[in-house]
């Protein structure tokens, strides 16, 4: 199984400077992403960070406004057919026709993909449990997900796109989507981007991962590098301190007295140097979690945006 | 082979899978010779993305912890890896810290310890040579 590239030449989905807003608010802001054939991309944020925004784009059902979105190379809103005849669609709000029966469906939803295959999705139909008589509206939520992942899934899509499809799940439905996302990926190298707040989820499956902050890309690279690039130090003085002197390699500072926790990305040694020039000493340094990493990239860019006069 | 994946902790999940076959090696979980899950199936197994599994199995078999037989899976290596050594002293060398701070709490002397340890070490070599 080879790495997925990070080239953008065999990117199936190459974002360039797209930026959005709906009226004053910049919902997206000059966002560049590519995302590499055979891999599992993470997208994460805030609710309203932007993500189904993107995602949006992504199906061509949003125009750009500046920047360029292609998805196998092709123009999704010129496009719209070339594009999404081979991509399996999955989002939050999952609006299905309630009043059909769901074999009703599968019948109907087969008839747009050429590539629809009725032995998987007989297969997928009895793993997830659904009655083909049963009235899509008569399911229960996780059965209604089930149902949308099932025909994202029945036409083996060359790109699987979910839009938080855990979102109000039981941890049985969001398993089942999971396994759906592995193996995707382990079969034929296709390609699967999903967003998601549920940080644990993501971390386990993505290989590639993006964190947008309002509207803003603040984090974009290969997931093992980013949590290699940070660290938590906890550092301890010889006398207690009321605040630490600014550094920029600091995402986050926490702590009182003469023991402190920052969370830093990259340029340890200038972070080194630092400590040692305050007099304190590292006395613990760890690998953070994508929780706190997310949690201390959203707290200082947060900080950013407010101090910008563009964007208030 | 039982392994336990936590985003809560913050080594990457790579690591974490090669750490723990590592521990399972060193404590003679897993026997030279046996057949490691393919990559697929321990990716289903842990919910966790395949290529993950590729890396940590490709860091174990770069450290000689484990050895592809080609198109015939992974198993872990015949000949008792220097590795595998390594970590068997490194598991020790935590317990033997604790040992030394219990030890110095109590206010007993080093000299102390290593008679003890000697003592009980004599009947145990007499049980394992019968």
């Amino acid at each position: 199984m080879n790495l997925p590239s990070t080239s953008s030449a065999d990117a199936v989905i190459a974002i360039t400077g797209l930026t959005r807003r709906f009226g004053s608010k910049r919902a997206l802001d000059e966002v560049s992403l590519f995302v590499p054939r055979g891999g599992v991309f993470g997208l994460v944020g805030e609710n309203a960070a932007g993500k189904t925004t993107l995602i949006k784009h992504i199906l061509g059902l949003l125009k750009a406004e500046s920047g360029t979105v292609r998805v196998f190379g092709k123009n999704p809103v010129s496009d719209p057919v070339g594009v999404l005849s081979r991509v399996g669609y999955l989002a939050e709000h999952r609006d299905l026709p309630g009043w059909m029966r769901v074999d009703q469906l599968l019948c109907y939803t087969r008839a747009f993909y050429p590539g629809w295959d009725p032995q998987y999705a007989e297969q997928l139909r009895e793993q997830f449990g659904l009655d083909p008589a049963a009235r899509v509206k008569t399911l229960s939520q996780g059965q209604q997900a089930r149902a949308g992942l099932l025909i994202a899934l029945a036409f083996r899509p060359e790109l699987l796109l979910l839009d938080e499809p855990s979102s109000g799940l039981d941890p049985v439905v969001r398993r089942d989507i999971l396994e759906a996302i592995i193996r995707t990926v382990a079969d034929e190298g296709r390609t699967v981007l999903f967003s998601s707040h549920l940080l644990d989820e993501v971390e386990r499956v993505s290989d590639q991962l993006a964190m947008i902050h309002r509207g803003r890309l603040v984090l974009c690279g290969r997931l093992d590098e980013i949590k290699e690039s940070h660290r938590r130090l906890v550092l301890r003085f010889d006398s207690p301190q009321t605040a630490l002197p600014p550094m920029k390699q600091a995402l986050s500072v926490r702590g009182s007295g003469c023991e402190w926790t920052v969370l830093c990305n990259g340029e340890r040694n200038g972070l080194c140097a630092s400590v040692q020039q305050w007099g304190a000493r590292i006395v613990e340094e760890q690998v953070p979690s994508l929780d706190e990493i997310f949690m201390a990239h959203a707290g200082r860019k947060a900080g950013e945006v407010e101090s910008s006069p563009a964007l208030s | 082979m039982q392994i336990n994946i936590s985003a809560k902790e913050g080594a990457p999940i790579y690591q974490q899978i090669v750490n723990q076959v590592k521990y399972l090696v060193a404590s003679g979980r897993l026997a030279p010779g046996e057949e490691i899950p393919p990559i697929r199936a321990l990716a289903e197994q842990l919910t966790i993305n395949p290529n993950t599994v590729a890396r940590a199995y490709l860091e174990l078999e770069r450290a000689g912890v484990v050895t592809k037989r080609h198109g015939a899976g992974t198993y872990i290596s015949e000949s008792g890896s220097p590795l595998a050594r390594r970590e068997r002293v490194r598991i020790l060398t935590r317990r033997i810290d604790a040992l030394l701070a219990e030890a110095a709490n109590m206010g007993i002397e080093l000299d102390e310890i290593v008679d003890l340890l000697r003592e009980r070490h004599a009947p145990l070599q007499t049980r394992s040579g019968k």
